[in-house]
């Protein structure tokens, strides 16, 4: 594939991973931390960003660790611990490289770093790109769509749930609840998207 | 097969041990703070090495705060005053801190992280949660399944507690018990001894902790209990205030009516306390002394079953019916409930009818 090709190839899976694909709504990976802190607009912003960043290198640093090490080698079957391991370790060392030379870019993104290291996302977008053979190339637009597309979904849902907050909402729907809801009926507007796609 | 698997398995670990090294020998480089020094409500310093979260400082240096998500900033539990040098508030922190407890320096102590001197403030009972050695000084049977454990604190000496709380009781291993267990009781003390820590216990059958103290403890062996802990206590307002309890449910009210003694409380108080036959209702005469020494205090003792040979001239039936007979509505009373969960719930029904507010039901629930 020349690498004109490579490159629209990449923006077309990069839109997809934003709308058809959403890796949040259509797969419902990284669930947990879009439960748990899109309760404020502004820590949903940062935490988004956060896994913008995260997924993105992460998902290179993995595309050239299983193609460099683990091909060749012929142990592909270790990508699960691999990919664990590097994701991990990458997340601490930028933690620590941030907290020590940007306390402002630490205060804004860095304190989510830790919550997003077992962020199930990160280690599915991994996943998906050794699954779906993707090329370097394509992998950057994969990544940083998954990304982009996470950061959307939980700042819908921080929206939203900022409106909830005065809104009587029945006991027992209270918090996760209702949030689950939403997220259900957010992932269905999404699904509309592909309709749209498949229709043209 | 044998080697090829071994050489996998080396492969891998070389790589994870490679990026583990990068990070300790980056966090040596990168995220190294010196030596810090914490300051505890202006009176304890400690030293430490600063890079870590003050949580989890805290707890290596015992002292416990509590926390359910371990350092995640998803409970909220782990709050702290920090005076000086927290820096400024962080994103994770905002949504568990209302405006006041921002306003006063309140933040998570797993997402501040400790990167100088700091100057914190944690509330007393926190610290005072440790472990403390006594002697069973005096065991008094109150029925035929209820007896009372007269503890004397030997290290530390005093425990400082706010009536109601409760304490846990070690029970070692004894006979076919194969591990130790920790049970929690109510202190039924008086608090103005504070060398001395009472506890109410009844005989659960083939209960590991109540059937030891009942068979196996004696006058004068050691006892190791933990605490206090609990949220369960007297508010501050002055609304009158309807107690309810059952069998050992007597402990904590026991304990708070000694502390309203001390500290000249003239809050109205009724107190319901149920048992189910006359040979089973026990410190009547006490809560009759009470009555006289408190502002406004009367004891209604409640039998539910009164064989037909026992003498009983007081109310008869569920305590809840007591209740009920007692008030036509009582929308201004706070009520306080100990026992078992059945009692509670029932309670809680007949109180809300009354019109108690919920936020007004205190209750401790044997689990």
């Amino acid at each position: 594939m020349s690498l004109g090709a490579e490159v629209s190839q990449a923006l077309i899976v990069c839109v997809a991973a934003i709308f058809t694909q959403n890796i949040l709504l259509a797969y419902f990976l990284g669930l947990c931390p879009f439960i748990g802190v899109s309760r404020e607009i502004k820590a949903a912003f940062g935490l988004g960003l956060a896994v913008i960043f995260v997924l993105t290198c992460t998902v290179l640093l993995n595309w050239l660790a299983y193609h460099y090490v683990l091909v060749p080698l012929g142990l592909e079957f270790f990508r699960f611990i691999l990919f664990i391991i590097i994701i991990a370790a990458f997340v601490q060392f930028v933690e620590m490289v941030v907290e020590r030379y940007s306390p402002f870019l630490y205060q804004q993104l860095g304190v989510f770093l830790p919550l997003i290291t077992v962020n199930c996302a990160i280690m599915g977008a991994s996943l998906f790109m050794v699954i779906r053979d993707y090329s370097f190339i394509v992998t950057i637009g994969y990544g940083l769509g998954s990304g982009v597309g996470w950061f959307l979904a939980i700042m819908a849902m921080a929206g939203i749930r900022q409106r909830l907050a005065t809104d009587r909402i029945p006991r027992g729907l209270q918090g996760p609840g209702i949030t689950l809801i939403i997220a259900g009926l957010m992932a269905m507007a999404f699904i509309g998207f592909s309709g749209v796609l498949q229709g043209r | 097969m044998i080697a090829s698997t071994l050489i996998s398995v080396l492969i891998v670990s070389t790589i994870g041990a490679g990026l583990a090294s990068l990070l300790v020998v980056s966090e040596h480089l990168i995220a190294n703070y010196g030596q810090c020094r914490i300051r505890i409500n202006e009176d304890r310093e400690l030293t430490v090495q600063g890079g870590k979260d003050l949580l989890s400082m805290l707890t290596a240096e015992k002292i416990f705060i509590p926390s359910a998500c371990g350092g995640r900033a998803t409970c909220g539990m782990c709050k702290v005053k920090v005076l000086d040098g927290a820096g400024p508030l962080l994103p994770t922190e905002e949504p568990y801190l209302s405006k006041q407890e921002r306003e006063s320096n309140v933040r998570l102590s797993c997402q501040v992280k400790v990167r100088n001197d700091l100057r914190i403030l944690i509330p007393q009972e926190l610290l005072s949660i440790r472990e403390y050695t006594c002697r069973c000084e005096r065991i008094v049977d109150l029925t035929h399944d209820i007896k009372l454990f007269r503890l004397t604190l030997v290290e530390p000496a005093t425990m400082d507690y706010i009536p109601g709380h409760y304490v846990q009781l070690r029970t070692p291993k004894y006979g076919k018990s194969r591990e130790e267990v920790y049970r929690a009781y109510s202190i039924a003390s008086d608090p103005t001894e504070k060398d001395i820590i009472e506890l109410i216990i009844r005989l659960v059958p083939g209960g590991i902790c109540t059937t030891y103290c009942f068979e196996h403890l004696k006058e004068g062996d050691a006892v190791t209990i933990n605490g206090p802990y609990g949220d369960f206590r007297l508010s501050d307002t002055d609304a009158p205030m309807i107690f309810i309890a059952g069998g050992s449910g007597m402990a904590p009210m026991r304990c708070i009516l000694h502390h309203m003694k001390n500290t000249g409380n003239p809050r109205k108080v009724i107190y319901f306390f149920g048992a189910n036959k006359v040979k089973e209702m026990f410190m009547v005469d006490e809560m009759r002394r009470f009555e006289s020494e408190l502002a406004d205090f009367r004891f209604v003792a409640v039998i539910a079953n009164p064989d037909p040979g026992e003498a009983w001239e007081g109310e008869t039936g569920l305590v809840t019916q007591a209740v009920q007979k007692s008030f036509q509505e009582a929308s201004d009373y706070e009520a306080y409930l100990c026992g078992s969960p059945g009692m509670i719930d029932a309670s809680i029904k007949v109180l809300r009818d009354l019109g108690i507010a919920e936020q007004s039901i205190f209750f401790d629930k044997f689990a």
